[in-house]
């Protein structure tokens, strides 16, 4: 029994959720393998080499890598599934773009978001926006699996793997990236962060943000928004927390002028303390807060920033 | 171009699930039923298509028993021309979807599918890569933006840093994110005209798809309750609390 875990990375540095996918591959047992396909990512499978758990990272070096387009990955992947009893990814937006791909070419029915590992064959996997939890048993001969991050503790980075090259299928070639339009932000990153403050509908308007974010940058926190403050225009889609957008779980989360729809509770109920401001006292909100505060977010984030 | 919209049917989105007390499931019994709300975005932008005159013919599909004709009228009432219904049972795991719909697409000789990028009850987000992967066809999944140019696509997607674009050439499957577009809503005299429009069944068999489960769900249970908390009068209680209390700061 060996897990293969493709790695996600920009060709400069492993993605944090790459740690936490190779903390639910040592809970399967079995051997650990990283498969890194970058274009000039040499210092990415050296850092790979370095997560705790990992026997061995494969490492290919490809111009058609270069952008992780999930067509040319997963022909990579589908390469070297036979070696394998676990194929397992996170579930970012390219760990899902990818998978069943794979999954479909090797005939597996993948399970998809798993946040516990129950046995090698059984997974726990939210449904219905987290309001349900399946418990799901695969029969197949190779399981195919997409990890939620928050549900994996982070792998130490205490290893020390041999980096095997390979060479992996001609391009495909049918697909290129033609433009990026990345958030460039000095916070840390929503997906991995420590403390979270989001915005909902109630900051009102984009200009008004602000006040979110001097909040965030006081505490060193990450900057999310609800869908109704993505969708109102007040903040790029990447911010947004819920069901359909980023799954989050940091030590801290605070929720200014956010209602609480059963949407943008999936994405973050599984933090650790969960902190409500909002005006209206019937804010949904509050039934998950551990603290709540009834007030208007002009005078309270403004005051929480001087008193912190 | 022919473009095909593969639908399912849930739970609305507004209603809040049951957990069966005996594990088996989520209660589906006298609970609303929508089309997915992915699906109506891809369904929308299949219209606008054809209104654009880029598409020639939109063709809504689903895969499940009788009971689920209903929402397929709803989405012919939103403009699509006519729908194919493939008989089966309801909980049909994506990859035998996935091979269902190869077939209608080989069938149909379809040079488009758009679909939704997941279904708010299994929360998969598989079906569209997978039929991407089994027809060799380019995919371009999450898109918040869909430009077509003859035989070829610039497409702009949700990633998790921001915004990409990517070029495929045609046939692609593209799968919708939620900012793709606003579906309308069906009208009245477009609702009737839904009566008529032709809804064909094919049986399971005549794909020639064993949609055989590989999955067993063991069990489906409520998530864990957050214990309720407190509420603060101030925001030097709030600090305090976060301080000393939850030590989190």
């Amino acid at each position: 029994m060996s897990t293969l875990v493709i790695a996600q990375h920009d060709n400069a540095e492993l993605h944090a959720s790459t740690l936490n996918t190779v903390t639910a591959a040592s809970q399967v047992g079995g051997d650990v393998h990283v498969l890194v396909a970058g274009s000039g990512a040499g210092a990415v499978a050296q850092e790979a080499a370095n997560v705790s758990g990992v026997a061995k990272v494969l490492h290919a070096d490809a111009d058609h890598y270069k952008d992780g387009v999930s067509v040319e990955i997963a022909n990579l992947v589908v390469s070297l599934a036979a070696d394998y009893s676990h194929i397992m990814a996170g579930s970012t937006t390219s760990g899902k773009d990818m998978l069943p791909r794979v999954a479909a070419l090797i005939d597996s029915s993948q399970i998809s978001d798993i946040m516990a590992v129950d046995s090698a064959d059984t997974f726990k996997r939210p449904i219905y926006a987290g309001n349900a939890i399946a418990t799901v048993q695969s029969s197949d001969a190779t399981k195919v699996l997409t990890v939620r991050p928050t549900g994996f503790d982070a792998a130490e980075l205490s290893g020390s793997a041999d980096v095997a090259v390979i060479e992996g299928p001609a391009a495909n070639g049918t697909t290129s990236v033609v433009g990026r339009e990345l958030t460039v932000s000095e916070r840390p990153d929503l997906g991995a962060a420590d403390i979270v403050v989001s915005g909902g509908r109630g900051v009102g308007s984009a200009e008004n943000f602000k006040i979110i974010e001097s909040l965030a940058d006081k505490l060193g926190a990450a900057v999310g928004a609800s869908r109704a403050a993505v969708d109102a225009g007040y903040m790029p889609n990447d911010y947004q927390v819920g069901q359909t957008g980023k799954v989050v779980a940091p030590n801290l989360y605070i929720a200014v002028g956010i209602s609480g729809a059963i949407q943008h509770l999936a994405g973050m109920k599984d933090s650790k303390v969960i902190v409500a401001i909002n005006k209206d006292d019937e804010a949904p909100i509050f039934q998950v807060a551990d603290y709540g505060l009834v007030a208007d977010l002009f005078e309270a984030v403004p005051e929480l920033v001087d008193a912190l | 171009m022919k473009v095909l919209v593969p639908v399912k049917r849930v739970i609305d989105a507004y209603v809040s699930i049951r957990v069966k007390s005996d594990g088996s499931g989520v209660d589906t019994d006298n609970v609303k039923m929508s089309l997915n709300p992915f699906c109506e975005i891809a369904l929308e932008e299949a219209i606008r298509l054809k209104e654009a005159g880029t598409a020639t013919e939109v063709v809504l599909v689903s895969i499940g028993s009788a009971d689920i004709e209903t929402v397929m009228r709803s989405g012919l009432a939103m403009g699509a021309d006519r729908a194919i219904r493939v008989d089966a049972d309801n909980d049909i795991e994506p990859l035998a979807i996935a091979k269902i719909l190869k077939h209608i697409v080989e069938k149909e000789e379809a040079g488009m599918v758009i679909t939704g990028k997941q279904s708010i009850d299994g929360d998969n987000n598989q079906t569209g890569q997978m039929l991407s992967a089994l027809l060799g066809w380019p995919q371009a999944t999450f898109a918040s933006e869909v430009a077509i140019d003859g035989d070829s696509a610039k497409v702009t997607r949700e990633v998790d840093g921001g915004l990409e674009t990517i070029a495929i050439p045609m046939p692609a499957v593209v799968t919708t994110d939620l900012r793709l577009n606003e579906p309308r809503y069906p009208t009245l005299p477009n609702i009737m005209k839904a009566k008529k429009k032709p809804l064909d069944v094919i049986a399971l068999a005549d794909t020639g798809v064993d949609a055989a489960k590989r999955q067993t769900v063991t069990n489906v249970s409520p998530p864990e309750a957050r214990s309720a908390g407190v509420m603060v009068g101030s925001v030097t209680e709030l600090v305090d609390k976060l301080k000393n209390e939850a030590k989190v700061i």
